[in-house]
């Protein structure tokens, strides 16, 4: 399937959790957020949160800045 | 009077550091973390953007010591109440922490505040229980507003971001010094260790900085020269200082001249 990851198409395995795809991007979920179809998604439903075709996801993090 | 008995308290936290520094603009993730150091800061602002998805890329937090710093995200680059509200609810889920630095810009050229969407987001933010420290216009009025909100602290700007013109109008600083209760800090503007302790001499509670001391030519020396600045002019106000006058008034006793 095909989601939208912070702008930019990314495909997908079916059966995805919020989890599993921080963990194929190789992402700590302790610093980061993450919005889906523009809620947040608290870290503690990440593990239970499945993601579906056309969904739009964010992944935020702190970077430098005044 | 000692300096470490004059404590900073922002929405119920005690601070020692009266100096607040960016982490934007530095040469390397090393340096950032040098100049934190040397600046003595104890709240330190971060910006929220996208991860980069290429996972070579190292982070900015993988130098820096969580437990010595505040985190203070910041909503720059957002125009609108919605979009700083959006920020500002990511950042709380990213750093679990409930301190923002709400910023809601007017335009590009200027990066002035449009304080008419700022009020608004501050409004919705201090409802869902954030601690808001808002970069807002020197406007005492506006800064009245932002205080009867509940916003944590007022952070009324000295000249543009990133100008480094210092404080352009330190009567309207002092001004609102004299109408709110709230901890007043000078947030953008400062160029140069003089202009922090300007601005703590007015009796700002603090000065939040970043491109003066990240755009020096040597910023960890600027860093250091600023955590000075701001302690020393602090400690000048706390002292009172003597009126202006005209005239000369002689130091030295005029009975015993030789003569």
């Amino acid at each position: 399937m095909q989601i939208m990851l912070n702008g930019d198409s990314l495909e997908t395995t079916d059966g995805c959790t919020i989890a599993l795809l921080l963990q194929q991007l190789g992402i700590s979920k302790e610093r980061v957020a993450v919005e889906l179809n523009g809620d947040i998604v608290p870290k503690i439903t990440y593990e239970k949160q499945p993601i579906s075709d056309d969904d739009k996801i964010e992944i935020v993090h702190f970077v430098g800045g005044g | 009077m000692a300096a470490s008995a004059d404590k900073l308290i922002i929405g119920g936290r005690e601070f020692t550091s009266r100096l607040m520094v960016g982490t934007g603009k530095y040469a390397s993730f090393e340096q950032t973390a040098r100049a934190l150091e040397m600046s003595g800061a104890e709240i330190i602002t971060v910006a929220v953007r996208r991860v980069n998805l290429d996972r070579s890329k190292e982070s900015l937090l993988d130098y820096i010591d969580l437990k010595k710093y505040t985190l203070l995200p910041n909503t720059a680059g957002c125009y609108t109440a919605d979009d700083a509200v959006r920020t500002c609810r990511l950042a709380r889920e990213a750093g679990m922490s409930d301190f923002v630095k709400l910023e809601v810009l007017g335009d590009e050229k200027t990066l002035f505040p449009d304080n008419e969407e700022l009020l608004k987001a501050a409004k919705i933010l201090v409802a869902e229980g954030f601690t808001v420290l808002p970069y807002c216009s020197d406007d005492v009025i506006v800064c009245k507003k932002l205080e009867d909100i509940g916003c944590a602290a007022v952070m009324p700007l000295g000249a543009p971001i990133g100008s480094g013109l210092g404080i352009r109008n330190p009567y309207n600083i002092r001004i609102i010094l004299e109408n709110v209760t709230v901890p007043v800090i000078v947030d953008a503007g400062v160029g140069s260790a003089s202009d922090a302790a300007i601005a703590m001499e007015l009796g700002c509670a603090g000065v939040l900085m970043n491109t003066a001391i990240a755009g020096a030519q040597d910023p960890i020396a600027m860093a250091e020269a600023m955590k000075l600045a701001v302690i020393a002019g602090r400690l000048s106000f706390k002292a009172g200082r003597i009126p202006r006058k005209l005239y000369a008034n002689a130091s030295s006793p005029l009975d015993g001249l030789i003569g």
